[in-house]
């Protein structure tokens, strides 16, 4: 009898379906996974030892690109732990602002995974349609923030800008038309034969499973885990919103994709009712150790312009005392857990991103599958490599 | 808020002599143990039908130095059934090591490896205690505060021998 021996291949970093440079290395009997073991790392960048040495001010464009298709979401996580940490109020306007751009942002994350997934697995025409979707959203970015893939628009205490004439009229036909759209999307894959036949049973975590491996997101709810920072740690004003969490049973591709389509039509459904009821106000906190003057008060009024100063070059020094956020950001829970030692840099800046658990459980959910279903699962996780590796 | 009072009254009750700081900071519960019995105070809240700590929503290293013992270890736990989050902080000296609490939660494997990379804090008993995000064969632990922001091999490129 011939001696059996197991084949080592290696996916990656240099692959399409692996979303950015993630190395996966399988060892294969026949076309069964026996064994498969992640390695990540290629897109480390240091931000966590980099912040330490910037003020928190600075801190705040580092993470529009951990993951860089949630710019928003990210903001968000970490100006809502510097906050905690100061322990200041934010205004009730700027709280909506946030929501909206977020769920927005969400929206376009779940774009690029719906189109990129997709593709993956030879179905060409979608991404053409959820790209011209995202696009939209971008554009509105653009008006609102100036940035369109990373908008760094979240200050601390706030917004940077309030929205610009004209742009509710347009975020309103956004997300009027938005449904419509979605049903574009479900014609083309929900009831399709060979997306079901991909996905249906592909890719499983069990529900103890998924906790065990620390999944959250989407990864998490598809396998039935009802848990949504959102719902379960509500910030900036999420429990005055009306959403339900979907959750799916099996907890395989299918599931997962089910799952991120019915929060893309809730994300839809917080965003209008975000901009339907956006109360009058301030954007950003009056605490003037914290926000920026007024631009044309630093121009005509010597204590603003020392202000001003002050706050840009020294920024503020929090208590002393550690703090941890987070956020339901497009692929899981986005914490941030910063340590201060009362001066005006962080003393530990940690971020738990959540591709980082998800990308662990990936050996889990592919294990003694096929090797074409390690593409519809890594698609299915929807990571971002970015924020695996910071 | 209560379930965590509860969660650290039990600890006590439990490990009187591990726990060795309760804080509360902006509403966050955070129990300072001795690190020897970090395994069996993880069990302990991962497994007690009350507390149910399921979710290890984080692990990471901190440094103190020059402070002795140098380093620290955090973790963060969630419990899904009480909606409630509980910080569990141990420190570790820098010759020391520290069970590694992989076998309760799968997550820690990944967490502590980064925690291994960036700080030099050996686990024991992890199955597969490597490199994580940086490559093998890497010199220093870049996280360490006297590890500087730009480092010798700062502008390099880094070529492997083959």
């Amino acid at each position: 009898m011939a001696e059996t021996r197991f084949m080592t291949i290696n996916m990656g970093p240099q692959h399409p379906a692996t979303h950015g440079v993630l190395r996966i290395v399988l060892e294969l009997d026949g076309e069964v996974i026996v064994k498969a073991t992640p390695h990540i790392g290629h897109l480390h960048r240091g931000i966590e030892k980099l912040a330490e040495s910037k003020t928190y001010h600075q801190s705040i464009p580092f993470t529009d690109r951990l993951d860089y298709t949630n710019a928003m979401g990210n903001n968000l996580a970490y100006v809502l732990a510097v906050e905690k940490l100061l322990g200041i109020e934010v205004p009730k306007r700027a709280q909506y602002l946030r929501v909206m751009m977020a769920e927005l942002q969400r929206i376009a994350a779940h774009l690029i995974w719906l189109g990129t997934h997709v593709l993956d697995m030879g179905a060409t025409t979608p991404i053409f349609y959820t790209f011209r979707e995202r696009e939209d959203i971008l554009k509105i970015f653009e008006e609102v923030s100036g940035g369109r893939l990373t908008p760094t628009y979240m200050r601390i205490g706030g917004v940077s800008k309030d929205l610009p004439d004209g742009i509710t009229e347009k975020i309103k036909e956004f997300v009027q038309a938005f449904p419509g759209h979605m049903k574009e999307y479900e014609t083309l894959l929900t009831k399709n034969v060979i997306w079901m036949k991909r996905t249906k049973g592909v890719g499983i975590i069990s529900k103890e499973d998924a906790i065990s491996w620390g999944v959250t997101g989407p990864t998490l709810r598809g396998s039935g885990v009802k848990y949504d920072v959102r719902k379960a740690f509500p910030y900036s004003s999420y429990e005055e919103f009306d959403f339900e969490i979907p959750i799916g049973s099996v907890g395989d591709v299918y599931d997962r994709y089910n799952v991120r389509l019915r929060e893309m039509e809730w994300s839809n459904s917080i965003a209008e009712q975000a901009l339907e009821r956006l109360p009058k106000g301030p954007i950003i906190t009056s605490d003037p150790r914290i926000a920026l003057p007024p631009k044309d008060m630093v121009l005509t009024d010597i204590a603003s312009l020392i202000r001003q100063f002050k706050i840009a070059s020294e920024g503020f020094q929090p208590p002393k005392g550690e703090v941890y956020a987070s956020v339901e950001a497009s692929k899981g829970e986005l914490g941030f857990y910063i340590v201060s030692d009362g001066t005006n840099k962080p003393f530990r800046f940690r971020i738990r991103t959540p591709s980082f658990a998800n990308v662990s459980a990936l050996p889990r959910m592919i294990e003694g599958s096929l090797i074409a279903d390690v593409v519809s699962t890594i698609g299915s996780i929807d990571i971002v490599l970015g924020e695996i590796d910071r | 808020m209560t379930e965590t009072i509860i969660a650290v009254e039990k600890l006590k009750e439990k490990f009187p002599n591990s726990v060795l700081e309760v804080m509360t900071f902006r509403g966050e519960v955070t129990v300072t143990v001795s690190k020897g019995d970090i395994f069996e105070i993880c069990k302990f809240l991962h497994s007690d039908p009350n507390l149910q700590f399921h979710l290890l929503t984080d692990l990471c290293g901190l440094d103190f130095f020059p402070q002795a013992p140098r380093f620290g270890v955090v973790y963060l736990l969630c419990s899904l059934k009480n909606n409630q989050r509980l910080r569990v902080k141990t420190r570790v000296g820098e010759t020391e090591s520290i069970p590694s609490v992989e076998s309760i939660w799968k997550v820690a494997n990944w967490y502590e490896r980064e925690a291994y990379d960036l700080f030099g804090i050996r686990f024991e008993n992890h199955p597969d205690l490597r490199r994580i995000l940086l490559w093998d064969g890497y010199e220093g632990y870049p996280l360490r505060k006297d590890y500087p922001t730009e480092g010798p091999d700062f502008d390099k490129p880094f070529v492997p021998e083959v």
